[in-house]
């Protein structure tokens, strides 16, 4: 799955001062600049008004489009659905709208492939997990995700993005871990719980949420892909990323087996591992590296 | 940090009073599992129980930890390949998980990974026609329960003040949300999304049946056999209906807490296809 080596420092300059910095983008950008040009619908957009009924109740400033855009659009003249989350509005969390919106849409996607219409859906994950102001309802809308992303993968491949600088955590870094493939720069991080609530958890000796470099050496996007628990890594430019996207539906329908049925695989390399022993993100690497 | 002075035994109470004392397989001391008759068929129970000396000491209080989780995928999916071509047994989680594994090296060695193993286990169980049904017999939180029971075609809880569903636990929710524990109880008080107890959580419609007047924690014989009778009934319902999770927005109090749920989807089924 991995190419033989991460993109090296740019030497053709005038590619590097084109670049389009997907990082920045927001969600509504980074939707069309993945899809064909000029094939961007968004559904339930602002104009909709489906905010969250739940933030004005706690004195929060609702968003018109609760943080996700939903559009449907072509990739290479085929029928595609992006989910993007919009990181800038409560950290990408996920609440009963914006979570709903995703589950929901996937359900509709599924439903077409059952019909013999393919959707190739594309996930651009950036979310701190569940938004804890809709606590039970964020967490119920996860479940719904994952099942739908389990349900779907068995027409499609489930293309999931985490460019950053959020990253993808909570019960959304399950969602990116269910997609069939993983795209991610270097910038991202993935990680179930994220390092303030490990510190809150477990003590500032389990892990200092603060040291930035020891954080992304563990769950960062190029750490993620050197150990095989990511498909692409790509540099932060959004025709880069847009063609990665692409490059991931055309490696095959049906999908190849994703990482979360290769259970022997894992529990050997993990019953390899003595967790007293000190472990570093090289020795990660050289352990679980998949190219020959 | 962690408050749980002696960890909770009910999911292997629970266990054993169900599988009426069946050797639990698998090589993990924290995942138990068995087969074990329920109604005339044979059902597969699965807990995860607290474990002392598990080589992770993050996931010593029956957290779902790395190895956890990949436990559970295996063990899920063994029904799923052993009864292809014949009935589909029924799979019940037995939930009394306080939380997944908090620590530097689950996080390095891919807990999200074997989580979602997890998750797609008993999702795709699921989908091949097992009934799953989840039992909640204590705390249900978080990525834990995502991982153990969440993906269940129903959800049952034992009405007990210990049972408890929640994204986070409260310490943690506090911080992050930078509120106090005491107003988190207030607000949870208010909005039953919010609340940490069952009661709430069964206002959110989520919930098949909640099971009062029974101990949860040394569970009589007259006990035992209303939750196997519980167990049963919804098993049969998932047989009558489909495969999916379509139940939790259908219910009378999914209807009134979870109508933004139902409205997303009504309204993008209207755009969906629209040009």
């Amino acid at each position: 799955m991995n190419t033989d080596r991460a993109p090296a420092a740019p030497r053709d300059y005038s590619r590097f001062l084109e670049r389009r910095s997907f990082i920045e983008m927001r969600a509504r950008e980074r939707a069309r600049a993945v899809l064909d040009p000029g094939s961007f619908c968004e559904l339930l957009g602002p104009f909709d008004r489906i905010k969250s009924p739940w933030l004005p109740l706690q004195g929060i400033i609702a968003q018109a489009d609760d943080g996700v855009v939903l559009a449907r659009g072509t990739l290479d003249g085929k029928p595609a659905l992006v989910a993007a989350i919009e990181s800038a509005f409560q950290g990408g969390s996920t609440g009963e709208v914006s979570g709903a919106k995703i589950a929901g849409a996937l359900e509709l996607a599924c439903r077409d492939c059952e019909q013999g219409r393919p959707v190739l859906p594309v996930l651009l994950l950036e979310t701190g997990g569940v938004r804890l102001q809709e606590a039970n309802l964020g967490l119920a809308a996860i479940a719904e995700i994952h099942a739908a992303i389990v349900a779907l993968r068995r027409h499609v491949p489930v293309v999931g993005v985490v460019a950053g600088m959020v990253g993808c955590f909570g019960g959304m870094s399950l969602a990116a871990a269910l997609c069939s493939r993983l795209v991610v720069t270097r910038q991202a991080r993935i990680g179930m719980n994220g390092p303030e609530v490990i510190e809150q958890e477990a003590g500032i000796a389990e892990l200092d949420a603060t040291d930035r470099a020891l954080i992304w050496s563990l769950i960062g996007g190029e750490q993620r892909w050197a150990a095989g628990l990511a498909d692409d890594l790509e540099d932060d430019d959004a025709e880069t990323i847009a063609a990665a996207v692409r490059g991931a539906f055309a490696s095959g329908t049906p999908p190849a087996l994703p990482r979360t049925v290769l259970i022997e695989r894992y529990r050997e390399r993990l019953a390899a591992i003595d967790p007293r022993q000190p472990l570093d993100g090289k020795t990660l690497r050289i352990l679980w590296n998949e190219s020959p | 940090m962690s408050t749980e002075a002696s960890p909770s035994q009910r999911g292997r109470v629970w266990f054993e009073a169900l599988t009426g004392g069946a050797t639990a397989a698998g090589d993990l001391r924290s995942v138990l599992i068995a087969d074990a008759a329920l109604g005339r068929e044979p059902a597969r129970f699965i807990a995860v129980v607290a474990d002392a000396h598990n080589r992770f000491p993050r996931a010593r209080n029956g957290e779902v930890g790395i190895d956890e989780g990949w436990a559970l995928a295996l063990h899920v999916r063994q029904p799923i390949a052993a009864d292809r071509d014949g009935a589909r047994r029924p799979i019940i989680a037995i939930v009394d998980v306080p939380s997944q594994a908090y620590g530097r090296r689950e996080e390095f060695l891919g807990i999200h990974l074997a989580c979602a193993a997890a998750v797609d286990a008993y999702a795709s169980a699921r989908l091949a026609g097992h009934p799953v049904i989840a039992l909640l017999v204590g705390k249900a939180m978080s990525g834990a329960f995502l991982a153990h029971g969440y993906q269940a075609n129903r959800i049952i809880a034992l009405d007990s003040a210990e049972v408890m569903v929640h994204a986070m636990g409260k310490q943690a929710a506090a911080r992050v949300t930078r509120r106090s524990v005491a107003e988190l109880d207030m607000l949870g008080a208010t909005f039953a999304p919010m609340a940490y107890d069952i009661h709430s959580f069964a206002k959110l419609g989520l919930l098949y049946s909640l099971i009062s007047g029974v101990d949860a924690d040394a569970p009589r014989p007259e006990d035992v056999a209303r939750v196997r009778a519980e167990l049963e009934r919804a098993i049969a319902e998932v047989r009558a209906g489909g495969p999916g999770l379509a139940s939790r927005l259908v219910s009378r109090e999914a209807r009134a807490s979870r109508a933004a749920s139902i409205e997303v989807r009504r309204r993008l089924a209207e755009q969906w296809d629209a040009p």
